[in-house]
């Protein structure tokens, strides 16, 4: 089971999902991606897309003038 | 003993999001009909989602939210963002079709992303078989948008990107020739509409028959390049760097702060509010900045050269002109290169008249 980080400050919305999706991808079930935004609006968007992908939000926190989304990688579901 | 027919296979869709009703309701008709779907959603730079809404600071009591993600949320389907901004400058540069009212390559645009969701349903299928998907489904409705939504249009962007009739348009089937899935009975026909035209109250209508209360409301289009202002600083862009191509920070920044361009090799990009002051801070290790010492003032970029020291003067005076200190004799400004070296301007505020409006590009 991995972990890793995803640097995705200084990217304005949608960017940071897209890169957090793009990883995702590459990841296992299980596996822990902590993302580091500076955009606000990732912490409404990149929630909404695990729960929609079917990823599980561990922790938002806030740090300074970032961001971090830490998630668990679920059960690929998709063919796409 | 009687014979049980096996049960019907699901059939499975690519729907186009954008994030407005249309699309929306173009899924909804489908799970409807016991059709599974997911959702595309593609970023070309110009979406107005997102990223305006967190820049501005007069925005923030608006959602941030990205609608697409919402919409699908409210639906329960999979959303994928595509990022597409690198091949989509070609549409953008270069359409075939022409432009709409403004720099909006409609046609060309659906005909694209149609394209995109084709080769995207064509792999799946390739790997995944029957969990593949069978068609694809756009919000479009006839003669709704003067340009890419014309009857005419339609079978174009159907032929063009490659779908043909695996192009469903739930709201408008009915006024269309039947598609694959309507003749092969993975869909009824008969439960499809036949919307058209501008009015929207039939989608209105529908929206209130399935619960939706809540939605995004477009104006006028999807994307920034349907917008007057935008088209025109494009367009400046182009015509001062003598060459049409762009860059994603390019665009970007073309969405935040005053644009004011005293030369043809020098633009200013001033920040109106501290939203923006925030967003230009993070370009200011690629471009020469200007900041007010003196007093409480905007944070400018310089998108060119400034050539000599009575450019360099002529810069700070316009950005002084935008500070607090616009009514004094005198204020320092400071000049930043991008890799950090700074020094002090002093001059006098320009006067409302030393800024010909023809300098303001939107
Ligand atoms: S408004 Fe923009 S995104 Fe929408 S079809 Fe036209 S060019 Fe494409």
């Amino acid at each position: 089971m991995a972990e890793q980080q995803l640097d995705a400050r200084r990217l304005l919305c949608p960017m940071p999902v897209i890169k957090t999706q793009n990883r995702v991808r590459e990841l296992e079930r299980g596996d822990i991606l902590t993302v580091t935004c500076t955009d606000p609006g990732a912490l409404n968007d990149i929630p909404a897309w695990c729960r929609i992908n079917g990823h599980e939000v561990l922790e938002t926190r806030e740090s300074g003038h970032d961001v971090l989304i830490t998630l668990r990688v679920g059960e690929a579901r998709s063919a796409l | 003993m009687s014979e049980v027919a096996p049960p019907p296979i699901q059939r499975r869709a690519i729907a186009l999001v954008s994030g407005g009703l249309d699309s929306m309701l173009a899924v909804k008709v489908m799970q409807e009909q016991g059709v599974h779907v997911e959702g595309v959603n593609f970023f070309t730079g110009f979406c107005v989602e997102g990223h305006t809404h967190a820049i501005r600071k007069k925005d923030q009591d608006k959602d941030k939210r990205n609608n697409a993600l919402w919409v699908a949320e409210t639906l329960g389907i999979q959303l994928h963002i595509v990022d597409i901004s690198e091949e989509y400058k070609d549409v953008v540069l270069n359409p075939k079709h022409g432009y709409g009212a403004n720099l909006n390559p409609c046609l060309d645009c659906k005909i694209f992303m149609v394209n995109q969701a084709t080769l995207m349903l064509n792999k799946a299928r390739e790997l995944a078989g029957e969990k593949g998907f069978d068609f694809i489904v756009t919000g479009e409705v006839v003669g709704q948008r003067p340009k890419s939504q014309r009857k005419e249009t339609m079978p174009i962007i159907s032929r063009e990107s490659g779908a043909d009739d695996r192009l469903l348009r739930p709201l408008s089937a009915r006024n269309l020739p039947p598609t694959l899935p309507e003749r092969e009975g993975w869909v009824d026909r008969e439960r499809l509409h036949g919307f058209s035209g501008r009015n929207r109250k039939p989608q209105m209508a529908l929206a209130k028959q399935f619960g939706l209360e809540e939605y995004a409301q477009p104006a006028g289009g999807c994307c920034f390049l349907t917008d007057e202002s935008y088209s025109r600083k494009l367009t400046d862009l182009w015509t001062a760097r003598n060459e049409r191509r762009y860059e994603l920070d390019d665009i970007m920044l073309l969405k935040v702060g005053r644009h004011i361009r005293p030369a043809p090799h020098y633009k200013l990009i001033i920040s109106r509010e501290e939203g923006e002051n925030r967003f230009l801070e993070g370009y200011r290790y690629q471009f020469t900045s200007l900041t007010t010492a003196s007093c409480p003032g905007p944070l400018a970029l310089v998108d060119g050269t400034l050539e000599n020291e009575e450019q360099r003067h002529q810069a700070a005076a316009i950005v002084a002109r935008y500070s607090k200190g616009r009514g004094d004799d005198q204020v320092v400004v400071e000049m930043r290169e991008p890799g950090g070296v700074a020094r002090e301007l002093t001059v006098t505020p320009a006067h409302p008249d030393d800024i010909p409006l023809a300098w303001n590009v939107g």
